[in-house]
C-alpha cells in the first residue's frame, strides 16, 4: 500500500507541515519581501544624500529629507525583518514539534517487531538529533533563502536601472562564487563522509565502554580501551581536519571573487564619473549594492549545504513516520467482563519467516486454571505470552479470549484483561510511588503501600533515602535486579486482572521472598486464570496444568504428579537440576 | 572554563597564528574604503562645472589593480588562517575526547551509579563536537569582527578625527546590545537543552518499555507526557530564538542611526572645508563595514552560546574527581604477604551508597584462607553483591577495613595488583564487540589457545564456541548475538582465563539451567582457587568451606552448611523454601 501511493518528495512533505501555519508562512514571506525592499532603499537615499554634500556646498534641505528617509527605511526594514524572523522562528519550531510528535506517536503504534529489530539509540537519534538539525536548517533556510532571493532580485533591478553596463558586469561575475562553492562542496563531500563514519565508530566504542565500564574496570582493561579509543580518535582528528579545512575554503574563495567585482565596479564607476555619465553618489550606491548582491550568493551556498543536511534528517524522520503500524482496531468491539477462557487454535508463528518457531499449536485453558509453562531457553515460552497479549499477531490459526478471536477485539480491552510481569524489568525515571502507580493511575497512597507490602517490597522501599518518594534514575538506578522485580510485582498487586501472566517474574528474587510472594499471588489469583513461565520448578508444581515446551511445540502436558509418573521430558528437567 | 584552556596549550601557536592571519586579511579589507576614497579624491580630482577635468585615469586604474592585489593577498592569508583554526579546533577536540575518556574510565563505581551512562556518552560525543565547531568559528570570525570594528574606528580617526564621537557611541551601544542578547540567551539556551533532555528521556523510555506500557495500556498517558514536554521545549526554543533574532535588526537600526549622524556631522565639516566628499564616502563605507561584521557576529551568537554551554558540560566531566579513597600506606611498593591464613579479611566493614541512605552493609567481619571456598547467601537486597564488590575495591567502605593478602585494598598502588589477581563474574553479563577470543583475552592478554579452551571447558562454554565457529567468531556490541545463558558462561570463562587467585561469582548461574549449573560447579570445585560464590540457591553454596548468611546488610550466620542448618534460622528458612520444592 505504501508503494501504491505516489511518494511525494521530502521537501514537499516538509512543506506540508508548514501548511498548518499559513499565517506564519505568509507573514514570513511578506515581511521578508518588505524588509528587503526597505533595505534596498537605504543605500539609495544615502547615496542621494552624499550627492548633496559636495565640496562646493551642502544642500541642507534636500539632505535632511534624505536622512529622514534613510531612518524611516532602516527602521521599516528592521521591523519587517524581525517580524519575518519571528514568523520563521515560530514556523520552524512548530513544524519540528509536529514532526517529533508524529514520530513519537509512531512508537506507540508500531509492531513490537520493529522495536526489537532496530537499536533504540538509532530511533532516539532520529527523534532528537535529526529533528534538531532539521529545525536549525529550516530556520536558516526560511530566513536566508527568502531574503537572499529577494535581495538578489531587488539589487539586480536597482543596479541595472542605475547603470546597466556596470550592473551587467556585477551580475555576470558574482555568480562565479556559486560555482566555486559547488566545486568545493562536491570535493569535500567524501571527507565529510569518512568523518561521519569514523565518528559513528567512535560513538559506538564510547557507548560500549561506558555502559560496560564496571566490567572494564574489573578486568583492568582501562589502558587497552584507552589505546583502542586513541587509535580511532587519531583517525577522527585527521578526517575532521580535512573536512573542516577544505570546506572552509569556500568563504575566502567567494570573498576573493567579491573583491574582484568590487575593484571592477570602482574602476568602471570611476571612468564613468570622469566621462560625466555617473555621479560619485551613484558610485557609492553601486559599491554598496555589489556587496549586498554578493552576500546572498555567499550565504546561499552555506544555506544549501545546511538545507541538504536538514532534508537528509527529514528523510530519516519520515522513514520512521512511514513505518507500518499495527492494524487499526478502532472498528473492533471492546472486550468486557473478561472471564479468562483462553484458547489457541492451530497457531503458527515465527519472528522471521525463515526459522519457523511455533507450528500448529493448540491449547485450551478453562476459566480459573493455573497453567505453568516450562522448557529450555528458546523453546517458545515467552513467544506464547507475546501472542496471548497480542504483542505479535499469529501467522496462522487464531488465539481466542472468552471464545472471541483476539483480533476482533480492541487491544486495549484485551490487555486490560491481563496483568503481566516480565523477567526484564522496566522502570521509568520517577519516584517509587509513580512507578508502582503505573498499574492503576487512580491508586491512593494506602493502596500503593498495601501493594508494596504484598510484593514484599515495602521493606527495602522504606530504607531508601526518601521512602516511596525516592526518585529512581533511568532504569531503576542503583536498585538490584531483584528489587526491580519486586517493584514490578507491586504494580500488578494494585490491579485485579482477570488473567495473570508471569514470565520469569521472580527469577532474580531469592526463594524465601519468592515463597511469600507466591502466597500473595495465590490470593490475588484465586479463581482466576493464570499463566506462569518459570525455570524454578517450585513456582509451578501446584499448577493445574503444566505445559512442557520444546522447539515451539507442547511436548507434554498434565499435572506435576502425572508428568513425573510419565517419566518424559518433565521428569528429566525436574530431576536434572538436582 | 579554566579547565579547558589547558587543552589549547599544545596548539598555542596555531591558535595565535590563526587569528593573526585572519587579522592581516581583515586589515586589507579595512584599507579598501581608504583606497576608494583616494580614487574619488585624487583620481577624479576637483569637481569643476559639473565635471572632473583633472581626472587621472591611470591613477584610477592603479588603485583598482591594488584593490585586486589586496583581494588576492587577503585570500592567501585567509587560507592560512582557516588552516590554523581548523588545526586548533580539531586538535583540541581530539585531546579533550582522549582526556575525557581517560577521566571517565577512572571514575569509581559509585560515580558511575550517580552520573549515569547516557549523559556521559552525550558529553563525549555531541558536546565535544559542538565545542569543536565553536572553537573553529571563534578563531575564524569572533576575533575578526571586533578587530574590524576597532580597525574601522581607527581608520575613521585617520580620515576624520572629529568623527570619533559618532563611531564611539555607535559601537558602544552595539556592544551593549550584542552582549545583552548573548547574556540573556545563554542561560535560556541551557534551559532549553534541559527540556530537550526530558524529550529524549520520554523517547528512550517508550522504546525500552514498549511492552510494559502496552500491557498497562499507558500509551495515551505517555503520549500526553511527551506532548507536554515537547510543547515546553518548543515554547522555550521559540522564546530564546525570538530574543536571539533581535540582534540583527537592532544592530541594523543602530548602525543606520550612526550613518545619519555621520552624514549630518560630515556635511557640516564639508561645508567648513574640513572634510572632502570622498572622506564622507570613506566614513560611510567604514560604518557599513561595521554593520556587515556585526550582523555576521549576531548570526554567530547562537552557535557560540551553544558551544559555550557544551564546553561547560565537557569541563564538568574533566573537573570531576573520582570519589575513591586512596590511603597512603608504608613507603615503597606494596608488599604482599603471600598469606595462607586470612587471605581475605573483612574487619568491621560498613558500606553506604549515599550519605543519607541506610547502611547497605553493617559491621561485617570474616576471614577466608587461601584456597577456601565461601558461599554468600541472603535475600534480595540483603547486600550480597555489595559485599563482594568491596574485595576488588569497586566501592569504598565507610567504616572498617578490607584486607587482601594482608594489605588494605584502599592503599595506594594496590588497585592494579589487586584487580589482576581477582577474577570477577558480575551479575550482568557484559561482552564487548570483537571476537570471542578478544573477549577472553581480557582476562589474560597473553593466554594461549589451550588456556582459553581450558577456561571455556570449565565454564561449560566450549560448545558455544564450537557452535559459533571457533574463537574468532564475532561478538556484536554488548554481546547481542548471544543468549543470556551463553553470555553468562562466556563471562565466567573470561574470568577463569586469567587463572585468578580469587574468583568471585556474583549470582553468575542465574541464567543457566540446572544441568549446566551442576556441571559447572563440579568443575569449579576442582580448582585450587579462593572462590566466593554469591547465590540465592543453597544448592550452589552448600559444599562451600563456609557460608556467610546476610540479612538486611548484617551477618546473621557464618559457618558450614550443617552448622548453619542447626544454628541459623534465616539459612534454615532459605534451605527449606528450596528443598520443599524438591521433595514435594
Amino acid at each position: 500500500m505504501k508503494k501504491a501511493l505516489k511518494s511525494p518528495s521530502t521537501l514537499g512533505r516538509v512543506l506540508k507541515y508548514a501548511k498548518k501555519y499559513p499565517f506564519s508562512l505568509i507573514g514570513s514571506l511578506f515581511f521578508a519581501f518588505a524588509g528587503v525592499g526597505f533595505g534596498l532603499l537605504v543605500p539609495v537615499f544615502i547615496g542621494d544624500g552624499i550627492d548633496r554634500i559636495v565640496d562646493s556646498g551642502v544642500m541642507w534641505e534636500e539632505l535632511w529629507r534624505y536622512l529622514i528617509l534613510v531612518l524611516v527605511c532602516a527602521v521599516g526594514s528592521a521591523v519587517c525583518n524581525h517580524l519575518s524572523g519571528l514568523c520563521n522562528n515560530r514556523l520552524s519550531n512548530n513544524m519540528v514539534r509536529d514532526l517529533r510528535r508524529d514520530a513519537f506517536d509512531k512508537i506507540g503504534k508500531m509492531p513490537l517487531a520493529y522495536l526489537h529489530a532496530h537499536p533504540h539509540g538509532e530511533t532516539v537519534s532520529r527523534i532528537i538529533a535529526d529533528a534538531d538539525q532539521l529545525s536549525d536548517g529550516l530556520l536558516l533556510g526560511f530566513t536566508q533563502f527568502f531574503t537572499g532571493v529577494t535581495t538578489i532580485v531587488g539589487t539586480l533591478v536597482f543596479m541595472l536601472i542605475t547603470n546597466w553596463i556596470i550592473g551587467l558586469v556585477v551580475v555576470l561575475i558574482t555568480p562565479l562564487s556559486l560555482l566555486i562553492a559547488r566545486f568545493v562542496s562536491t570535493h569535500t563531500y567524501r571527507f565529510f563522509q569518512s568523518q561521519a563514519s569514523i565518528r559513528g565508530e567512535q560513538t559506538a566504542l564510547t557507548e560500549e565502554t561506558i555502559s560496560g565500564l564496571k566490567t572494564v574496570k574489573a578486568f583492568s582493561q582501562e589502558d587497552e580501551m584507552q589505546a583502542k579509543f586513541e587509535e580511532v580518535n587519531g583517525r577522527l582528528e585527521k578526517a575532521t581536519m580535512k573536512a573542516t579545512f577544505y570546506s572552509s575554503l569556500t568563504n575566502p574563495s567567494t570573498r576573493l571573487i567579491n573583491n574582484i567585482v568590487y575593484a571592477l565596479v570602482a574602476l568602471l564607476g570611476g571612468l564613468f564619473v570622469v566621462t560625466g555619465n555617473f555621479t560619485v553618489g551613484g558610485l557609492t550606491k553601486f559599491l554598496s549594492y555589489s556587496g549586498q548582491y554578493a552576500k546572498p550568493f555567499n550565504e546561499i551556498s552555506g544555506v544549501v549545504a545546511e538545507l541538504k543536511g536538514a532534508l537528509a534528517c527529514a528523510t530519516r524522520l519520515f522513514e520512521l513516520i512511514d513505518e507500518e503500524e499495527e492494524p487499526c482496531d478502532e472498528d473492533c468491539t471492546a472486550l468486557t467482563d473478561v472471564q479468562g477462557v483462553v484458547a489457541l487454535e492451530n497457531v503458527d508463528f515465527s519472528y522471521d519467516k525463515e526459522t519457523p518457531l511455533i507450528e500448529n499449536l493448540s491449547l485450551r485453558v478453562a476459566q480459573g486454571q493455573r497453567v505453568a509453562i516450562v522448557g529450555r531457553t528458546g523453546s517458545g515460552k515467552t513467544t506464547l505470552i507475546n501472542l496471548l497479549m497480542r504483542f505479535y499477531d499469529v501467522d496462522g490459526g487464531r488465539v481466542t479470549m472468552d471464545g472471541k478471536d483476539i483480533r476482533t477485539v480492541t487491544r486495549k480491552s484485551l490487555r486490560e484483561g491481563y496483568g503481566m510481569v516480565l523477567q526484564e524489568t522496566w522502570l521509568k525515571k520517577g519516584t517509587v510511588k509513580e512507578n508502582i502507580r503505573l498499574g492503576k493511575p487512580t491508586a491512593t497512597d494506602e493502596e500503593i503501600v498495601a501493594a508494596a507490602k504484598a510484593a514484599h517490597a515495602h521493606g527495602f522501599i522504606k530504607r531508601l533515602a526518601d521512602g516511596y518518594d525516592t526518585t529512581l534514575g533511568e532504569d531503576g538506578g542503583s536498585l538490584s535486579e531483584g528489587q526491580k522485580q519486586l517493584l514490578c510485582i507491586a504494580r500488578i498487586m494494585l490491579t485485579y486482572p482477570p488473567v495473570l501472566l508471569l514470565d520469569e517474574a521472580t527469577s532474580s528474587i531469592d526463594t524465601r521472598t519468592e515463597l511469600k510472594i507466591s502466597d500473595a499471588f495465590a490470593r490475588l489469583m484465586k479463581g482466576k486464570t493464570s499463566f506462569i513461565v518459570a525455570h524454578r520448578l517450585s513456582t509451578i508444581k501446584h499448577a493445574d496444568m503444566i505445559l512442557v515446551m520444546d522447539k515451539g511445540r507442547v511436548v507434554e502436558s498434565g499435572t506435576h504428579e502425572s508428568l513425573l509418573e510419565k517419566g518424559g521430558a518433565y521428569h528429566q528437567l525436574y530431576y536434572g537440576r538436582i | 572554563m579554566k579547565t579547558l584552556f589547558k587543552y589549547f596549550k599544545p596548539y598555542r601557536w596555531q591558535s595565535v597564528l590563526g587569528p593573526l592571519f585572519k587579522l592581516l586579511e581583515a586589515t586589507f579589507e579595512l584599507m579598501v574604503p581608504l583606497i576608494v576614497a583616494r580614487l574619488v579624491d585624487v583620481g577624479l580630482g576637483a569637481y569643476v562645472d559639473g565635471g572632473y577635468p583633472n581626472a587621472d585615469i591611470s591613477y584610477i586604474v592603479w588603485m583598482c589593480v591594488i584593490l585586486v592585489g589586496m583581494g588576492i593577498g587577503g585570500f592567501a592569508f585567509a587560507v592560512v588562517a582557516q588552516y590554523f583554526a581548523a588545526r586548533t579546533a580539531t586538535g583540541v577536540a581530539a585531546y579533550l575526547r582522549k582526556d575525557m575518556f581517560k577521566k571517565i574510565q577512572s571514575l569509581s563505581y559509585r560515580d558511575l551509579d550517580e552520573i549515569g551512562t547516557s549523559t556521559l556518552v552525550n558529553r563525549m560525543t555531541g558536546d565535544v563536537d559542538k565545542f569543536q565547531s565553536g572553537v573553529n568559528l571563534f578563531l575564524r570570525l569572533f576575533l575578526r569582527s571586533p578587530f574590524i570594528v576597532f580597525g574601522a574606528i581607527i581608520t575613521a580617526l585617520i580620515v576624520d578625527p572629529q568623527s570619533f564621537p559618532v563611531f564611539g557611541i555607535t559601537v558602544l551601544v552595539l556592544a551593549v546590545v550584542v552582549f545583552a542578547v548573548m547574556g540573556i540567551c545563554m542561560p535560556l539556551y541551557q534551559k532549553s537543552q534541559l527540556a530537550l533532555d526530558e524529550v529524549t528521556l520520554s523517547t528512550r523510555e517508550n522504546l525500552s518499555g514498549a511492552k510494559v506500557l502496552r500491557a498497562f495500556n499507558r500509551e495515551g498517558e505517555e503520549r500526553a507526557l511527551f506532548n507536554a514536554r515537547n510543547d515546553r521545549l518548543t515554547k522555550e526554543r521559540k522564546f530564546v530564538g525570538g530574543i536571539a533574532l533581535l540582534t540583527s535588526p537592532l544592530t541594523y537600526v543602530i548602525v543606520n542611526l550612526g550613518i545619519v549622524a555621520l552624514l549630518y556631522t560630515g556635511a557640516i565639516r564639508v561645508e567648513g572645508g574640513a572634510l572632502t566628499q570622498g572622506g564622507v564616502i570613506a566614513l560611510y563605507n567604514l560604518m557599513s563595514q561595521i554593520l556587515i561584521e556585526l550582523i555576521k557576529l549576531a548570526n554567530l551568537i547562537v552557535t557560540v552560546a551553544k558551544a559555550a554551554a557544551s564546553g561547560k558540560r565537557v569541563a564538568a566531566v574533566l573537573e570531576k574527581t573520582p570519589t575513591e579513597i586512596v590511603k597512603d600506606g608504608a613507603d615503597g611498593p606494596i608488599t604482599l604477604q603471600e598469606k595462607k591464613e586470612g587471605f581475605i579479611r573483612f574487619e568491621g566493614v560498613s558500606l553506604r551508597y549515599n550519605d543519607s541512605g541506610e547502611k547497605a552493609l553493617d559491621d561485617i567481619t570474616f576471614s577466608l584462607d587461601r584456597g577456601e571456598t565461601m558461599g554468600i547467601i541472603g535475600g534480595t537486597g540483603s547486600g550480597k553483591s555489595s559485599l563482594v564488590n568491596l574485595i576488588p575495591h569497586f566501592y569504598d567502605v565507610c567504616e572498617g577495613q578490607v584486607l587482601v593478602d594482608g594489605v588494605d585494598v584502599c592503599e595506594r598502588g594496590m588497585q592494579l595488583p589487586l584487580r589482576e589477581r581477582v577474577g570477577v563474574v558480575p551479575q550482568k553479563a557484559t561482552l564487548f564487540k570483537g571476537s570471542i577470543r578478544d573477549n577472553l583475552l581480557w582476562g589474560k592478554a597473553d593466554a594461549t589457545d589451550e588456556q582459553l579452551y581450558e577456561a571455556l571447558r570449565i565454564a561449560q562454554a566450549d560448545e558455544i564456541v564450537r557452535e559459533k565457529g571457533g574463537l574468532d567468531a564475532p561478538v556484536e556490541q554488548g554481546g547481542r548475538n548471544f543468549s543470556g545463558g551463553q553470555r553468562q558462561r562466556l563471562t565466567i570463562a573470561r574470568a577463569l582465563a586469567r587463572q585468578p587467585e580469587i574468583l568471585i561469582l556474583d549470582d553468575s548461574f542465574s541464567a543457566l539451567d540446572y544441568l549446566t549449573d551442576a556441571a559447572l560447579r563440579k568443575e569449579l570445585s576442582r580448582l585450587n582457587t579462593t572462590t566466593i560464590i554469591v547465590s540465592q540457591r543453597t544448592s550452589s553454596v552448600q559444599n562451600a568451606d563456609k557460608i556467610l548468611v546476610l540479612d538486611d546488610g548484617k551477618v546473621v550466620g557464618l559457618g558450614t552448611h550443617e552448622q548453619l542448618l542447626k544454628d541459623c534460622e534465616v539459612y534454615r528458612e532459605i534451605y527449606l523454601s528450596q528443598t520443599t520444592e524438591a521433595s514435594a
